[in-house]
Parts: structure tokens; sequence; C-alpha cells
């Protein structure tokens, strides 16, 4: 089945992802970030939703709800106030969880 | 390490040593899944820090291309240029099975045949700064998918290979050990209950040769 790839973010940082072909969801109240995402991955209508950072970190619960999904993949991305190194420290994370410590980036 | 709560019998220890024979094979079966999944684990994490450290660094690039762009438009005419987008993405799911864990794999196709067709508004009333900002973000899209692909495998993969790491440590420092020991005792016991027989059947046998030929006497 065919589905979508939506961004969720601050309308400053994903503003542009539109152009591209890509659903933009902005989510500049931080409380209704968990919902939003609830929203869009029970409905299953997206393959990948993308996240920046700051939200990424604050819907801990409603993510470890798709874990084991094969979809949506929910992946961090920094916005326009920079990187915050999620990205990195979730890999280093799955390297923990798969290894016992992190023998690659530590 | 404690022994199970078994009867010392025949009939158990036949069944206690098919079972240890089957969590032997279990055993290893399962470590070469582990270790097969580490080796791709490994590879893919690789992979995957290379890929998020290239797109991290482009995202920002594509973001320092917004600013300029804001700064020569006005927000409005920004906001307005980029409201309504001509194209549109659509991924095609499909699960990979690797050694039981289903990763995903993500075909992308979009809405209009021209993959360069992607500018939501002409070109009279934009800086040329928004072309810049919205070519760069469209030549980062395929690293983007790919890796939406690789880190939600890498998440799947080490789900999966903590669970196989747990079983294998719990049949083999647990199960297996247990169940030698139990095999052992029971072993054991029956040999003990063996030569108490056998004792005692030849205490016996003296016993009726004395009362019917009375041989105690003649040594």
């Amino acid at each position: 089945m065919a589905k979508n790839i939506a961004v969720i973010g601050d309308s400053e940082s994903i503003k542009g992802f539109g152009a591209i072909g890509i659903d933009i969801y902005p989510c500049d109240d931080i409380e209704n970030a968990a919902h939003l995402l609830r929203n869009l991955a029970d409905n299953d209508n997206y393959a990948v939703i993308y996240m920046t950072e700051e939200l990424f970190e604050l819907v801990e619960k409603e993510r470890n709800r798709y874990e084991n999904r094969l979809t949506p993949a929910i992946i961090p991305l920094p916005g326009v106030k920079g990187n915050t190194g999620i990205g990195s420290k979730r890999l280093s994370a799955f390297v923990e969880q798969a290894v016992g410590s992190d023998i690659l980036f530590g | 390490m404690a022994i199970m709560n078994v009867n010392p019998t025949r009939m158990q220890l036949t069944k206690l040593k098919k079972q240890l024979a089957t969590a032997v094979r279990g055993h290893k079966m399962l470590k070469d899944k582990r270790d097969e999944l580490m080796r791709r684990f490994i590879d893919l994490v690789q992979e995957n820090k290379r890929l998020r450290d290239k797109v991290e660094h482009e995202i920002a690039e594509c973001n320092s291309h917004f600013v300029n762009a804001s700064a020569v438009m006005s927000k409005q005419a920004l906001d307005a240029s980029l409201m309504s987008p001509k194209q549109q993405i659509s991924v095609e799911v499909s699960a990979k099975n690797v050694m039981s864990v289903n990763i995903p794999e993500f075909t992308t196709s979009a809405r209009t045949n021209d993959k360069g067709d992607i500018f939501p508004y002409g070109f009279a009333f934009t800086s040329f700064e928004l072309d810049d900002a919205v070519m760069s973000l469209n030549d980062i899209l395929p690293d983007l998918i790919r890796l939406a692909e690789i880190e939600k495998s890498c998440e799947m993969m080490s789900a999966e290979i903590e669970k196989t790491r747990r079983r294998v440590n719990s049949l083999e420092h647990v199960m297996i050990p247990r169940y030698q020991e139990t095999i052992k005792y029971i072993s054991m016991k029956l040999e003990e209950n063996d030569r108490s027989s056998r004792t005692r059947l030849m205490k016996v046998k003296d016993m009726l040769l004395d009362k019917a030929h009375n041989y105690s006497g003649k040594y």
C-alpha cells in the first residue's frame, strides 16, 4: 500500500518540506505534539514521520507504542534552532541496547 | 545451581535428556542468530551514523538557505510561495525479513513524472534564494528516506538482538546447567538404588543359603 511521508515540527523548521512533497504538520504548541503524533500514526497513512528534535524528545511515550511496528518510522531531524545531538544519542542507545555497552560511538 | 524438583526415575531421566538435547540445539541456533544479527546491525548502524551526520549537515545548510530567502522576501510572500505544494511523495513499504526481524524497505515515487518539478510557485515574484533552498532540500530527500529506512531497521534489530541475547544467556547459564545437574543427580540416584538393591539381594541370597544348607557354619 502506498503511504506518504509527514513532518511534524515548528512551522519555521518545516515549511520547506511542503515544497518537496512531504505533508507538513506545523506544531508550534508543544502540548499538541503527542496528540498530533498519535493521530498521524494511528491512521497508518504515513510510512515515515519526521519530527524536529525538540518535539521528538517530548513524545517518548507515544513513540514507544510504535517501536515494534513496521510503520511509521519516527525519525528526529534538527530544526532551525540547530542540532541538539539527539539523533546521535539515539544511535548510541541502539548500540547499547544491542551490545550491552556503546562500543562504537562511545 | 539448584537441581529441578523431579522424581529420580528412569522415565524422568529420558525426558530430561531429550529436553537437554533440544535446549543445546536451540542454544546453538540462537547463538548463531545473535551473531549474524549483530554483524548486520553493526554494519547498518555504522551506515546510519554516516548518513545521519550527512543529513544533519545538509539540513543545517538548507535552513541557512531558507534564512537567506526569508531575508530578501517578506514572510507573507515566502509562506504564500510554499503554500500549495505541487509535488507529493508516496512511499511503497515492503518488509524484508532479516533473521526473522521484519525491517522496512521504502520505495518512493513522486506524483509528477518530472522529478525536478518541485517549485510550487512562479519565478516572477520570488527570489532565487528560495529556489536554492527548495532545491537543496529536494536533493537531500533520497538521503532522508534512506535514513528513515535504516534508522527504523536499527531500532527493530537492536530490540531483537537484546531479546535474543537474553534468551541465549538464559539457556547457557541457567537452563542447560540445570538440566545437566538434574540428569547427573537422577543417574547417580538410580545407580545408588541399583547398588543398594544388588547388595540386598546378595545378602538375602546368603541368608537363604545359610538357612537351607547351613553354609555359614562351614567357613
